[in-house]
C-alpha cells in the first residue's frame, strides 16, 4: 500500500485527507487490509522461500492444559457461547485412546497448513487460499459461505461462524455467514513474530508446539524433524501439511 | 393419427387455487431466508459438523431431477422415438424450472447470498464447484435454445435433432458435476468414490421422470387434457427400469465398501446402527422409492391402470429425497477418521456420529425451491403453447 509522502508546503488538501485515510487504514486495521485483500496484498508481503509450520510434540502436551486454545481465543477474538457444536474452533484438543493398548494422548488440532490444500481447491470463488508461505487463509471479502470447503477438509479445521460477531479483532476479522480457521497468526508472523498458541504453550513449560521455517534447514523445527519421527495427520491423503506431529 | 397441437392451459379456478398455494410456499420460503440471514444460521439446524443440511437435500434432489426430466425430450429428439416428441417441450421447461428452483434454494441458503455476484464473477477453476456452476447455466442456455426451437416455425426438425442431442451430452455433464461434488471430497468416508457420478445419473432417470409423470398428470388433469393410459404405462415401465438402475448403482456402492475393512464401519452406521440414517436408507431410499416402485408398475392387475405409474412416481420422489437425504447427511454424520486405531474425543465432535434436527426455516426454504419449480413450470405452461390439447394413446401411440 502505497502512503502518499508529504512534501511539507506543497501538501494540498486533497493529499493530506488521502494520506489521513491511507495512515487511518494501515494503523487501525493493518489485519483487515491484510486478509481483505487476500491474494494480492497478502501474497505480496510473503517469502516463497519459506514456508511456516508448527511441530506438535504429543508427549509435551499436557491433558489438563489448553492453554494454547485460550490464547488462541483471545488473540483472534472467537469464543464459545456455549453451543459447541455451532461455535468457531479454530483449534481444539483432542484426547486420544489408543484401542489396543489403552495409552492416551492429548494434542491440538488446528488448520494443517497443507502444500495441497482441499479447501483451496474446492472453494468456488477462491477465497480459500494459500499464500506462498504455506500459511492457508480465507478472504473474507470473497467468501460467499457455500462451505464446500468444510465438506472437504480432512481435519475439521474450519468452521462457518453462526451468529453476528461483536469485539472483533482488527488483525482478524470474522464475518458472520463465512468460513474461518487458524490463520498461523499470520499478523504476528508478517510482523516477525510466533503464533499465539505457541507462545503460551512456551509460557507454560510444555513448549510441546515449536513454531518455525520448514524450508531453512538451520531453523529449530527443521533440526527436530530432522533428527526424529514425526507424521503429518492423515498421512494417505499426501496432502504435504505444515503441521507436523511426533510422540502420537 | 392426430397433428399434435400446442395450447396454453386455461386460467381455471383450480389453476388459480394450485398457484394461490404455490405462491404461498414460496413466500414462506422467503420469509425462512430473510429470518436466517438476519439471525445467522444458528436458527438452523446446521452446525459445524452438518454443513450441508435439509436444503441442499432439497436443492440436490431438484437439480438432479432437472436433468432426468429433460430424458423425455432427448428420448424423443436424440433417440427419435415419435411416440415421446408431443412431451417434449414440457420436458425441456420442466427441466429448466426444477434447476432453477434447485438453483434458488443453494443461493439462498449461502452464508453471504448478497455476494452471489462475487460466485458469478470470481472463478476458481480448480473447483468442482465453479465448474458446476458453468454447467448450470449453460444448461439453461442450452435447454432454454431447445425450446425456442421446438416451438418455432420453419426451423427444420434435424436442427431440433442437434440442438437436443447437445442438451443431452450437456445434462450427462451437469449430473456428473453433481455426483462428483461428493464423488471428489476425498476426506469424508462417505464419499470419495468415483461411482457417485454414475449413481446421480441413474438418480436423475429415476427422479426426473417421476417428477415429469407428476407434473404431466397434474397439468392434464388441471386442463381438462387426456393423459393417454398407454403412453403413461409406457413412461411407467421405463421408471421403473430407472428405479431398478439407481438400486444397482447403490448396492455396487456399498458392496465395494463393504469389501474394505477401511469402511466396514461407515456402512455399519450406514446399513445396521445408523439411527434415522438406517432407517431412511432401508425403508425410504430401498423399499419406498426402489422396490415398492417396481413392484406397483410391474403388478398384474394395478399396474394396468394409468394410476399404477402416478403412485409410483410419487414412491420413488419419497424414496429420492429419502436417498439424497442418506447421501448429504448421512456422508456427514459419520465422523471423519483423523486418528486411525485411536478412540477419539474433543469439544468439536471428533469421533462422534453428529446429530442433526432440521428446523422450521430449513423446511420452508426447501419446500420453497419445489415450489418455485412447480410454479415456474405451471407459468410457462399458461403462457406458452407447452402442453399438447392432447396426449390421448390415439394422438401419440402409433407410429406413422
Amino acid at each position: 500500500m502505497n502512503i502518499p509522502r508529504a512534501k511539507g508546503a506543497e501538501l494540498s488538501r486533497r493529499d493530506f485527507l488521502r494520506s489521513g485515510a491511507a495512515v487511518a487504514t494501515t494503523t487501525l486495521a493493518p489485519g483487515v487490509t491484510l486478509i481483505a485483500f487476500g491474494g494480492s496484498a497478502a501474497e505480496a508481503g510473503t517469502d516463497a522461500g519459506k514456508r511456516w509450520g508448527l511441530l506438535i510434540d504429543a508427549n509435551k502436551c499436557d491433558a489438563d492444559c489448553s492453554a494454547c486454545v485460550t490464547a488462541c481465543s483471545d488473540e483472534n477474538g472467537w469464543k464459545g457461547t456455549g453451543n459447541p457444536e455451532t461455535d468457531a474452533q479454530w483449534i481444539r484438543k483432542v484426547t486420544l485412546k489408543n484401542t489396543t493398548t489403552g495409552r492416551e494422548t492429548s494434542l491440538p488440532v488446528m488448520c494443517q497448513h497443507c502444500e495441497e490444500p482441499p479447501c483451496v481447491d474446492v472453494c468456488p470463488t477462491g477465497a480459500s487460499f494459500k499464500r506462498e508461505d504455506g500459511i492457508v487463509l480465507v478472504d473474507k471479502h470473497t467468501c460467499i459461505g457455500c462451505r464446500y470447503c468444510m465438506m472437504a477438509c480432512p481435519f475439521k479445521a474450519r468452521s462457518f461462524v453462526h451468529e453476528p460477531t461483536t469485539n472483533q479483532k482488527s488483525h482478524a476479522p470474522r464475518g458472520q455467514g463465512t468460513v474461518e480457521s487458524c490463520t498461523l497468526c499470520v499478523h504476528r508472523v508478517d510482523q516477525g513474530g510466533t503464533p499465539a498458541c505457541v507462545e503460551a504453550c512456551a509460557a507454560t513449560g510444555h513448549g510441546a508446539i515449536i513454531f518455525g521455517n520448514l524450508k531453512d534447514p538451520d531453523s529449530d523445527i527443521s533440526k527436530q524433524l530432522a533428527g526424529y519421527s514425526s507424521t503429518a495427520l492423515r498421512p494417505d491423503l499426501d496432502l504435504n501439511p505444515g503441521v507436523r506431529y511426533t510422540n502420537l | 393419427m392426430e397433428r399434435t397441437i400446442y395450447r396454453e392451459i386455461k386460467a381455471t379456478k383450480a389453476v388459480w387455487e394450485l398457484a394461490v398455494i404455490l405462491l404461498g410456499f414460496i413466500a414462506a420460503a422467503l420469509g425462512a431466508f430473510f429470518y436466517v440471514e438476519h439471525h445467522g444460521h444458528i436458527v438452523t439446524g446446521m452446525t459445524n459438523q452438518i454443513v450441508w443440511g435439509l436444503p441442499h437435500v432439497f436443492a440436490i434432489f431438484l437439480i438432479v431431477a432437472a436433468s432426468g426430466a429433460l430424458n423425455v425430450a432427448s428420448v424423443a429428439s436424440v433417440f427419435d422415438q415419435k411416440i415421446y416428441k408431443p412431451m417434449a417441450r414440457l420436458s425441456a421447461l420442466l427441466a429448466m424450472a426444477l434447476l432453477i428452483g434447485g438453483l434458488a434454494i443453494l443461493v439462498l441458503d449461502l452464508g453471504r447470498p448478497d455476494r452471489i455476484i462475487v460466485a458469478a464473477t470470481t472463478y476458481n477453476f480448480n473447483s468442482i464447484f465453479a465448474w458446476n456452476l458453468i454447467l448450470y447455466t449453460g444448461f439453461l442456455a442450452i435447454v432454454g435454445a431447445y425450446l425456442f426451437v421446438q416451438m418455432s416455425i420453419g426451423i427444420p426438425y434435424s436442427v431440433v435433432r442437434k440442438v437436443g442431442f447437445v442438451a443431452f451430452i450437456w445434462r450427462l455433464a451437469l449430473t456428473t458435476g453433481t455426483g462428483s461434488i461428493f464423488g471428489w471430497l476425498v476426506a469424508r468416508p462417505g464419499y470419495d468414490a468415483a461411482i457417485m457420478a454414475p449413481l446421480f445419473i441413474a438418480m436423475s432417470f429415476a427422479f426426473g421422470l417421476a417428477t415429469f409423470i407428476l407434473v404431466t398428470a397434474t397439468l392434464c388433469r388441471l386442463s381438462g387434457r387426456v393423459f393417454g393410459g398407454k403412453l403413461i404405462r409406457r413412461l411407467g415401465q421405463l421408471l421403473a427400469v430407472f428405479a431398478a438402475a439407481v438400486l444397482y448403482f447403490s448396492a455396487i456402492r456399498h458392496l465395494t465398501n463393504l469389501y474394505t475393512a477401511e469402511h466396514a464401519g461407515f456402512e455399519r452406521f450406514m446399513l445396521i446402527d445408523g439411527g434415522i440414517i438406517t432407517t431412511l436408507f432401508w425403508l425410504g431410499q430401498v423399499v419406498i422409492g426402489g422396490i415398492i416402485p417396481i413392484l406397483v408398475i410391474f403388478h398384474p392387475s394395478f399396474g394396468k391402470t394409468p394410476a399404477a405409474p402416478v403412485v409410483a412416481s410419487a414412491l420413488v420422489v419419497l424414496g429420492g429425497l429419502a436417498h439424497v437425504y442418506v447421501i448429504v447427511i448421512g456422508g456427514q454424520a459419520y465422523p471423519m477418521e483423523l486418528f486411525p486405531g485411536y478412540e477419539v474425543s474433543s469439544s468439536f465432535g471428533d469421533g462422534q456420529i453428529a446429530n442433526y434436527r432440521p428446523s422450521l426455516p430449513e423446511v420452508f426454504l426447501g419446500l420453497g425451491g419445489v415450489a418455485i419449480a412447480l410454479f415456474a413450470t405451471g407459468l410457462g405452461a399458461k403462457i406458452l403453447r407447452i402442453l399438447p390439447t392432447s396426449l390421448s394413446d390415439a394422438n401419440v401411440g402409433q407410429k406413422p
